[in-house]
C-alpha cells in the first residue's frame, strides 16, 4: 500500500514537471532520493557522492537554516507561494535522465533553434534529447589544455575530494548557508556545478564554457560553483546560452561563489533562458581582494520567474565591481534582477548598468543595493537602469538602496522608463521596414552597448534571440 | 513571576482620551471618527526595523510613553509666541496654536468672507461646515508605514484648521498656521485641511515650531489638499521642532483635474522626523510638484517617504527633495512611483540629492518606479556627494575660509529648492532657519 502511495507521488511530482517540457523519465530506483526534503534525502545525497563527514554536516546544517527561514514574502513577489518545496525532486542520480525522442520536440523549439543558427549535434542535447550530442571530446581536450596550465575545473564533489586544501577555505564563505532561503536550500543539496582555481597570473584567454562540462555529467538543478582566481590570474566563465532549454525540474536555485584574490579578474557571462516554467532563484556573489575586479554579465530571457542580484563585495583597496544587465519578460514572465556592490574598502569603485524589456503582460524589476559605510573615503558608484516597455499592459519596477557615508565617497543613481518612440519607427517604415522589423531593431539598439560586451557568437545570437522575442509584439 | 506593567499614561491613556473625546458628544460622527482612530491605533503593531516601509529607519528606538497633552498655555507665554509667529507681514489671515491649544482665531477681511471663504480652528469648523469636514476629513489611509501614527493623530484629533476657498475665488496673500510647543512632553496633533474649489487660487504657510530650541515633545500632524478642476494650490510646510522632538507627518494630496499643486516640505528641526507624502493624480491635466529640503546636523534623522500615484493619464509629477547632512545626522529618502495600467502619457520624475558635509553622515535613498503603462515618461535619479572639490578651490583662492566656502556651496545646492516657494516672505523666513543650522554644530 506504502508503495502504491509513493509511486503515485512520484507520478504527480513527474507530471508537474512534464506539462511544459514533454519529457519522461526513465524508470529507474538504483539511485533515487525520491519527491521531497528531508534529513534522510540530504544524506542519502551526500552517501551517494561519498562525501566526506564535513560537508554531510554542512549540509545538515544548511537543511536546518532552509526550514528556519521564512519565504521573502514582504518584497519580494507572491509568485514564490506557489513553489511547492515538498513536491521536487531534490536528486537525480546517473539513469535517472529526462528524455525524449526528437519527434516530440515541440515545432516552435524546433523553428527557434533553426533561426538562432544552433549546430545540428547541439539542437538535440538543448531540446533535452538524450546522449545526441557528444560532448565529452569537446571537454577532455579543454581539460588537457588546461593541466598544462594548472587550472583546476571540476565539479564539486570532485573538487572538494581532491583539493580541499583549496576550495574548503572558500567553500561557503562569500554566500553562507544563512545567506537567504534558497541558498539554504541549495547548501542543503546542492549537486553539480563547476569549481575552478586558477593559479597565480594563469591568464585563461579562452572563455570557460560551464556547456561542455556539465553536459559530460549530470547537470543538477541546484547547481554549485566557486571559482577562485589566485594573484594575478585572470579567467572567464561562460554558463547557459542563447538557445531555450527545456527544462524538467521547476525550481532552480544555483549558489555561485567568486573569490578574485590580489589582482585578479574574473568575469562571469550569464545566458539564462529557461522554459517558462521554471521559477529561477540564484545566489552570485564574488569578493574582490586589493586590485582585484569581479565583473558579472547577465542577460536573463527566460524562466517564469527570476530572482538574481549578481553583488561584488569589494575588500580590497582599489577593488572594482561591475554588472551588467539585460533583461527581457515576455508574456507570463517576471524578471526580478538587479545587482549589489558592497564596498568596504577605500578607492573602490562600482558600476552597474541595467536594461530591461517588457513586452506583452511581461514585467520587469530592477532591485539594487549600493553600500558605502562610514570608514571608507574615495569610493564611487555608478548606476544606470534603463527599461523600455513595448505594449500598454507591459510593467517595469525599479528599487533601488543606496546607503552613503564616509569622506569622498560618491554615488549616482539614475533610472528612465521609456517606450519606443514613434518617430523612430515612423522612420524606419519609411525606409521599407515593417513595424515588427523596426521595433525589433529599436530594441536592439537599446541594448546594444551591452550586447557588445559579449563574446562575439553570444552577442550575435542574442541580437537574434530579441529579434524573435520581438516578433508579434507589434500591431 | 509577577510582573506588573505599568499603566499606560498620557496619549496611551483610555480613559484621558475617552474624557477627551465625550467632549464631542454634540458632534457625534467626529466622536465616532475619533474612537476608530483610537481602536485602529490600539490594534495596529509598533513598526520593527524589518518593515520594509520603514528600511533603514531607526524603529527600534521608536517609542509614545511619556508624552500626554499640555493644558492651555498662560497668557504671556501665548502673546509672546503670537509675537514671534509673524513671518508674513500681511497674510491674508494668521491662525496660532501653543501645545493644540488655539490661541490666535483666525480673522478674516469682509471681501473673502463675502466670497464665501472658510478659515477656522477645526473644532469651530466642526459646528458650522459639518457636512464639508464629513466629506473629506481623514478621507485616505497612510499607505507609507505610518498608520498607526496617523490613526493615533486621528483619536487625539482636535488642534489644527479648515481651509476652503470657494470656486473661481483667487487670493494672493498667504494664509499662515503656526502650531508651538511648549511644556516638555507635549503631545500635539495639528490637522490642516484644504480644500480649494473649482479653479480656486490659494497658497498656505505651516510653521511646525518649538518654543524654545530643545522643546521635548510628540508631534504627529496630518495635512489633506483636495482640489477642484484647475485649482492652484502651493504649500509651503516647515518642520522646526525642538531637537528632542519626535515628529511624524502624514500629507495626502489629491491632484484633481488641470489642478496645480506645488509643496515645499522642509525641515530642520526634531530628533528625529518622519515624512509620509502621497499624491494621487486622479485628474487628467493635473500637475503636482513636490519639493523637499532639509539641513540635518548632530545625531538627527530625518526619514522622507513618499509616493507619486498616477491613475488618471496624461497628467504630471515632479519630485526634487535636497538634503545637506552635517554631524552625525542621516537622512532617508524613499520614493515611489506608481503609474496604474490606464495612465497613459504621464510625465512623472523624481530626484534625490544629498550633500554629505561631514564623514559621519548618512544619506540612504530608495527611489523607485512601478509602471504599468507603457506610453509614459519617467525617470529617477538619486545623488550622494560632497562639495565639488573644484568649486571650493575657487572660492578659497578668493580669500574665503573653508567653513565659509562650504556653507556658501551648501546654501547654493539648498537654494535650487528654496527658490520654488513663490512668496518672497516665505522663502526668505525658510532661509534664515537653514542657515541657522550651519551655525549651530
Amino acid at each position: 500500500m506504502a508503495e502504491i502511495d509513493e509511486n503515485l507521488a512520484q507520478r504527480e511530482a513527474i507530471d508537474v514537471d512534464r506539462s511544459k517540457g514533454d519529457f519522461k523519465y526513465e524508470e529507474s530506483y538504483a539511485f533515487d532520493a525520491g519527491v521531497g526534503l528531508s534529513a534522510s534525502v540530504v544524506d542519502y545525497i551526500s552517501k551517494v557522492k561519498d562525501e566526506e563527514p564535513w560537508i554531510r554536516e554542512f549540509r545538515q546544517k544548511s537543511l536546518k537554516i532552509f526550514e528556519g527561514l521564512p519565504m521573502p514574502t514582504h518584497w519580494a513577489t507572491t509568485d514564490l507561494d506557489n513553489i511547492k518545496f515538498d513536491k521536487i525532486r531534490y536528486y537525480l542520480a546517473k539513469g535517472q535522465k529526462a528524455v525524449r525522442t526528437w519527434e516530440e520536440v515541440p515545432d516552435d523549439v524546433k523553428k527557434t533553434f533553426e533561426r538562432l543558427g544552433i549546430p545540428e549535434s547541439e539542437r538535440k542535447f538543448l531540446a533535452g534529447v538524450e546522449a545526441q550530442f557528444d560532448s565529452e571530446a569537446v571537454y577532455s581536450r579543454m581539460k588537457e589544455e588546461l593541466e598544462k596550465l594548472g587550472v583546476i575545473f571540476c565539479g564539486p564533489t570532485d573538487g572538494l575530494r581532491d583539493h580541499p586544501e583549496i576550495f574548503r577555505k572558500w567553500f561557503g564563505k562569500v554566500i553562507p548557508a544563512g545567506d537567504n532561503k534558497f541558498a539554504a536550500l541549495n547548501s542543503a543539496v546542492f549537486s553539480g556545478g563547476s569549481f575552478i582555481y586558477i593559479p597565480k597570473g594563469v591568464k585563461v584567454a579562452q572563455p570557460l564554457q560551464a556547456y561542455f562540462r556539465i553536459n559530460a555529467e549530470n547537470f543538477g538543478q541546484f547547481e554549485r560553483t566557486l571559482i577562485i582566481a589566485d594573484e594575478g590570474s585572470e579567467v572567464t566563465y561562460m554558463e547557459g546560452c542563447t538557445a531555450p532549454k527545456f527544462e524538467t525540474a521547476t525550481l532552480h536555485s544555483a549558489v555561485v561563489e567568486l573569490v578574485a584574490l590580489k589582482g585578479a579578474k574574473i568575469q562571469y557571462i550569464t545566458v539564462q533562458n529557461w522554459s517558462a516554467n521554471v521559477f529561477n532563484l540564484v545566489t552570485k556573489r564574488g569578493v574582490a581582494e586589493e586590485g582585484a575586479e569581479v565583473r558579472w554579465i547577465d542577460c536573463n530571457i527566460g524562466s517564469r520567474l527570476t530572482m538574481k542580484y549578481p553583488g561584488v563585495v569589494l575588500r580590497g583597496k582599489g577593488a572594482r565591481g561591475e554588472v551588467l544587465s539585460i533583461a527581457l519578460a515576455n508574456d507570463g514572465q517576471h524578471q526580478d534582477t538587479g545587482a549589489k556592490m558592497i564596498h568596504a574598502a577605500d578607492d573602490t569603485t562600482s558600476n552597474i548598468i541595467a536594461k530591461s524589456i517588457s513586452v506583452g503582460s511581461g514585467r520587469s524589476t530592477y532591485r539594487g543595493l549600493v553600500h558605502i559605510p562610514k570608514t571608507l573615503k574615495n569610493c564611487r558608484n555608478n548606476t544606470e537602469c534603463d527599461a523600455l516597455l513595448i505594449n500598454e499592459h507591459s510593467r517595469t519596477d525599479t528599487y533601488p538602496a543606496i546607503s552613503v557615508r564616509g569622506q569622498k565617497n560618491s554615488v549616482q543613481h539614475e533610472a528612465s522608463v521609456s517606450k519606443v518612440s514613434a518617430e523612430q519607427i515612423f522612420y524606419m517604415m519609411q525606409r521599407g521596414l515593417s513595424e515588427g522589423e523596426a521595433m525589433s531593431l529599436a530594441v536592439n539598439g537599446f541594448v546594444n552597448d551591452l550586447v557588445k560586451e559579449f563574446p562575439m557568437e553570444y552577442s550575435v545570437e542574442l541580437k537574434r534571440l530579441i529579434e524573435l522575442q520581438m516578433e508579434g509584439s507589434v500591431g | 513571576m509577577n510582573v506588573v506593567a505599568s499603566a499606560p499614561i498620557g496619549v496611551l491613556d483610555v480613559a484621558l482620551h475617552s474624557a477627551e473625546t465625550n467632549q464631542f458628544r454634540a458632534q457625534d460622527w467626529f466622536a465616532v471618527l475619533r474612537q476608530q482612530g483610537w481602536h485602529t491605533f490600539q490594534s495596529l503593531p509598533m513598526p520593527t526595523r524589518d518593515d520594509e516601509k520603514w528600511r533603514f529607519s531607526d524603529a527600534r528606538s521608536l517609542s509614545l510613553d511619556g508624552y500626554a497633552p499640555a493644558p492651555e498655555p498662560t497668557e504671556t507665554l501665548a502673546a509672546a509666541l503670537i509675537a514671534r509667529s509673524h513671518f508674513v507681514a500681511r497674510p491674508a489671515s494668521l491662525i496660532v496654536h501653543v501645545d493644540g491649544h488655539c490661541v490666535l482665531r483666525p480673522a478674516l477681511s469682509p471681501e473673502l468672507t463675502a466670497q464665501g471663504v472658510c478659515f477656522e480652528t477645526l473644532t469651530d469648523a466642526l459646528r458650522h461646515h459639518p457636512a464639508l469636514l464629513q466629506e473629506h476629513l481623514l478621507k485616505h489611509a497612510a499607505g507609507l508605514g505610518g498608520a498607526k501614527f496617523l490613526a493615533l493623530h486621528q483619536a487625539w484629533l482636535r488642534a489644527g484648521y479648515v481651509l476652503f476657498v470657494p470656486k473661481g475665488v483667487e487670493i494672493r496673500q498667504p494664509f499662515v498656521s503656526v502650531n508651538w510647543t511648549s511644556t516638555d512632553g507635549a503631545a500635539v496633533f495639528p490637522h490642516a485641511l484644504i480644500i480649494a474649489g473649482e479653479n480656486a487660487v490659494v497658497s498656505i504657510q505651516d510653521y511646525h515650531l518649538g518654543a524654545t530650541a530643545d522643546a521635548r515633545a510628540l508631534a504627529i500632524s496630518a495635512c489633506d489638499i483636495h482640489t477642484g478642476t484647475g485649482a492652484k494650490v502651493s504649500r509651503l510646510a516647515v518642520q522646526g521642532w525642538g531637537s528632542r522632538t519626535q515628529s511624524f507627518q502624514v500629507d495626502n494630496t489629491c491632484g484633481g483635474r488641470d489642478a496645480l499643486i506645488t509643496s515645499v516640505n522642509a525641515a530642520v528641526g526634531s530628533r528625529r522626523a518622519r515624512l509620509e507624502n502621497t499624491v494621487r493624480i486622479d485628474g487628467p491635466g493635473a500637475d503636482v510638484r513636490l519639493y523637499g529640503i532639509s539641513v540635518a546636523t548632530g545625531e538627527q534623522e530625518f526619514d522622507q517617504r513618499t509616493l507619486q500615484i498616477h491613475t488618471a493619464g496624461q497628467a504630471k509629477s515632479d519630485l526634487l527633495f535636497k538634503n545637506a547632512l552635517l554631524g552625525k545626522a542621516r537622512t532617508i529618502f524613499s520614493g515611489l512611483i506608481k503609474v496604474a495600467p490606464d495612465a497613459q502619457r504621464t510625465d512623472a520624475y523624481q530626484t534625490n540629492r544629498n550633500l554629505l558635509l561631514s564623514p559621519d553622515a548618512e544619506a540612504d535613498s530608495l527611489p523607485g518606479l512601478e509602471i504599468e503603462a507603457n506610453d509614459v515618461k519617467c525617470s529617477h535619479g538619486a545623488t550622494t556627494g560632497q562639495v565639488d572639490e573644484n568649486e571650493l578651490f575657487y572660492l578659497r583662492a578668493r580669500g574665503i575660509p573653508l567653513e565659509v566656502a562650504q556653507e556658501l556651496l551648501a546654501q547654493g545646492f539648498l537654494e535650487e529648492v528654496i527658490a520654488k516657494v513663490e512668496d518672497e516672505e516665505g522663502a526668505e523666513a525658510l532661509r534664515g532657519m537653514l542657515s541657522a543650522k550651519f551655525h549651530q554644530v
